[in-house]
């Protein structure tokens, strides 16, 4: 048979491909002693299990726990501030993608930024930014990075394009964090913040775009030296089932390993051309802040020295504070992000902090655990 | 995180290193950095902020797809029997 | 007219002024009221008891780009207020139109729009009665801003976003989110090619055979801005009632599933400006969905879901695997996201 493109979208949507395997889990899970939590790191996940409504499909004992990825999410409030201070200088058109938005800094949100006059401009592509760069050979154009392992190529690609056409007012702000770094943290940390059994990660749902640039090899060291079995998993409602049945049956057969449930998308290496352009802008930044969680070392991408004439961090050194920001009192964003609190277990959830005026951060992108239990967790 | 759709490769510009891609008969020019030594025209490939990713295999995603069907097929067999 | 772009002085109430309305207005948008050139336009009563209602609605158009596929600015302005009166069940009679201009506007560009005003007009039977022209400097406007503000005829009473009960069935005249998705596909830096036009017509034309049929109507709403989803909601509250909708009955076009796909959004979100949704009592569901799919624009017209009492003021979004989910009112603005 021959593969269409509409295949590759209503086959993993398949209606009785999703209540089959929510038979097949149930059945599987009768075999189960104790409950298993599932942490599905990728907020892209997180959407698809509520905008899904999996919740719904499956037994009891099988539980999700949101996790950190969300590259907006876990912004802290400084690096915010940083994308606002640029953006509010006279010749300064501060560029980065939609989901920066409306996300809370200290001082404000881009979008407040914009309305008090900032140029700030919100693309597609980071491609888009080379236009703006020809388009205003008088102004200093910054683009704010952000993203995980699948976003940074394309940053690095501007970067690449950037000083091969010679375009001289074009400057980076780099945000790009890695996934395997703070899955560690969370099971690191766990025995300091949590003591419960409720919320002890049993295993995890991996990340897969990230892994289509990455390869699964970066998540080998979870079932290897943390006793985590880990299933890379699509983003279709089909894929999460499968992936939840593969990762429940490996708690009954005892096993304890990485599977692919995205053969059609990821292999064990990765993509080598992508990773090779990482690497020839980037380097490991020695510590890297995640909102709610705290310091992470190795966690996180600057420029390499080589490029500092094009880091914005090196460039407005003398105006962009060093200073850490406590979170809101009342937001519990930190241990939604932990993965040891539910969006509905905060005090302000709904009621002050809605996707419409967020007080944190899990609140502002559409990825965000609170901001998806907001839009679709009514009737779980 | 990071939202990407299944496509279709239309046409290749190999100097550019772009690509036209087809997604549900929207069509976008997207680069081809990442992939640029075996994409081919016909060739289905996840997009990201307008790059492409990876070219995706049929096989496995075949393989996937007749794998739901016979699970389909054994849950209404299962279901008529009761 | 020899002059190119609009000048400042075509906004000067002098003689640029006049020459400017006569050349591009008075010659398109014609008619005995208009040509008086009145302070007001004097209207003569409706042929039909005093005791008649009036509709009566007003509305600003700035949208960008002012030419998309399926429509410009010029056709917009008349299908918006127009179709706001026949959502209350008012035939469209009367409109004024206001103008603001940004100095520099192509001339030939403002002609083009006045032509499609004109063709729109005399789908509804409408007429531009009175109306202004200003023209502001560069900058000050982005191109041209349109206000149009409409008198209709009531021919059917008591639509109402309140009178929705338990037991009617909710109706979309056709395919949804096709305006909101061809207008981001135009804009720049998006630059998606598609063949997808917008919805943007003329809707009298369907809700006059509805009336004529005596369709057991509750209320009917024209989707535009913040889409399917703001009118259902909007619905549920006011009414206080629980809409359930079932999602696989709902129509998407293929390249507004894709653009939904590549750019983050969800179709009911997106604006429409020529589809409408309906809630209409039981026994004249068939009837009503046979009329509206007699029009070209309302072949894939559906009925999509009920109302009931289960959660009232909420919409509720039922999939085919037997889960449920709340559809909410939209919130920010919309823009693509990677995640």
């Amino acid at each position: 048979m021959e593969l269409k493109l509409k295949d590759l979208y209503d086959g993993f949507r398949d209606p009785k491909a999703i209540k089959s395997f929510a038979s097949l889990i149930e059945k599987e899970t009768e075999k189960l002693d104790t409950p298993i939590n599932i942490m599905e790191v990728c907020g892209g996940h997180t959407h698809t299990i509520m905008k899904y409504g999996l919740p719904q499909l499956l037994p009891e004992k099988i539980n999700f726990i949101h996790g950190p990825g969300c590259p907006v999410c876990i912004m802290p409030k400084e690096r915010i501030d940083h994308a606002y201070i640029l953006a509010m200088q006279e010749d300064v058109i501060l560029v980065t993608l939609g989901d920066m938005i409306k996300v809370p800094g200290s001082k404000g949100s881009l979008q407040n930024a914009r309305a008090k006059g900032a140029d700030v401009r919100f693309v597609y592509s980071p491609l888009d930014t080379v236009k703006i760069a020809l388009d205003n050979p008088d102004k200093k154009i910054l683009f704010f990075a952000i993203g995980f392992e699948t976003t940074t190529p394309m940053t690095a690609a501007l970067i690449d394009t950037a000083i091969k056409r010679g375009i001289k007012n074009l400057f980076f702000h780099i945000n790009h964090v890695t996934v395997p770094e703070v899955m560690k943290e969370l099971i690191d940390s766990r025995d300091i913040h949590v003591n419960s059994y409720d919320n002890r990660i049993d295993a995890f749902i991996g990340p897969a775009h990230v892994s289509v640039i990455a390869g699964s090899k970066i998540y080998e060291v979870f079932p290897e030296r943390y006793n985590k079995p880990v299933v890379v998993s699509g983003f279709e409602p089909v894929d999460v089932m499968e992936s939840v049945y593969m990762l429940v049956r490996q708690f009954v057969q005892n096993r304890c390993e990485l599977e692919i449930q995205y053969k059609r998308s990821v292999t064990k290496e990765g993509n080598i051309a992508a990773q090779k352009m990482i690497d020839r802008y980037f380097e490991k930044r020695e510590l890297f802040k995640w909102r709610g969680i705290g310091n992470i070392p190795k966690s996180a991408l600057k420029l390499k020295e080589e490029f500092s004439y094009l880091d914005a961090e090196k460039i407005y050194e003398d105006i962009l504070p060093k200073d850490e920001i406590e979170d809101h009192k009342l937001c519990i964003c930190g241990d939604i992000l932990r993965g040891i609190a539910k969006p509905n277990e905060c005090s302000v959830f709904g009621t002050v902090c809605k996707p419409s005026s967020p007080l944190g951060s899990c609140m502002v992108s559409s990825e965000g655990a609170c901001a998806a239990y907001y839009k679709y967790g009514g009737l779980i | 995180m990071c939202l990407s759709i299944p496509s279709q490769v239309v046409e290749i510009n190999r100097d550019e290193k772009t690509a036209v891609v087809d997604t549900m008969g929207v069509k976008r020019k997207v680069g081809i950095d990442f992939i640029a030594d075996e994409v081919k025209v016909g060739d289905y490939v996840l997009i990201h902020i307008g790059y492409a990713m990876n070219i995706i295999d049929e096989e496995y995603a075949k393989e996937s797809l007749a794998l739901y069907q016979e699970i389909i097929k054994k849950m209404e067999n299962e279901e008529n029997q009761t | 007219m020899s002059r190119k772009t609009v000048t400042l002085a075509q906004g000067n109430g002098g003689e640029e002024n006049a020459e400017l309305i006569n050349k591009i207005f008075y010659r398109h948008l014609k008619n005995e009221t208009l040509k008086r050139n009145e302070d007001a336009a004097i209207i003569e009563p409706f042929n039909m008891q005093l005791t008649s209602k009036i509709a009566f609605t007003t509305d600003s158009f700035t949208v960008s780009p002012i030419f998309f596929s399926g429509g410009d600015i010029g056709k917009l302005s008349i299908c918006g207020t127009c179709n706001d009166l026949a959502m209350m069940g008012a035939k469209p009679k009367f409109l004024s139109l206001s103008v603001i201009v940004e100095e520099g506007f192509e001339i030939r560009e403002l002609e083009k729009i006045v032509r499609s005003m004109k063709k729109e007009l005399d789908i509804n039977g409408a007429k531009i009665v009175c109306g202004d022209t200003k023209v502001v400097p560069k900058g000050s406007a982005d191109k041209i801003f349109v206000n149009t503000t409409g008198i209709g005829e009531v021919q059917k009473n008591g639509l109402s976003s309140s009178s929705i009960k338990a037991g009617d069935a909710i109706i979309v005249s056709r395919d949804i989110g096709r305006h909101g998705a061809a207008i981001f596909a135009d804009r720049e830096g998006i630059e998606l090619s598609s063949s997808l036009k917008s919805d943007c017509a003329s809707l009298w034309p369907i809700v006059e055979k509805l009336i004529e049929a005596n369709i057991g109507i509750s209320a009917m709403r024209d989707a535009t801005r913040g889409g399917v989803a703001a009118v259902l909601n909007e619905w549920a509250r006011q009414s206080e009632v629980c809409i359930e909708i079932e999602e696989a009955s709902v129509p998407i076009a293929e390249e507004v599933k894709g653009i939904c796909e590549l750019l983050g959004f969800e179709a009911y979100n997106l604006a429409n400006e020529g589809t409408f949704v309906l809630a209409v009592e039981e026994k004249d569901i068939q009837k009503a969905l046979e009329i509206i799919q007699s029009f070209e624009n309302g072949k894939n017209a559906a009925i999509i879901g009920s109302v009931t009492g289960e959660y009232p003021k909420k919409v509720v979004l039922k999939s085919e695997w037997g889960t449920k989910r709340f559809l909410d009112l939209p919130t920010g603005e919309l823009l693509p996201r990677i995640c």
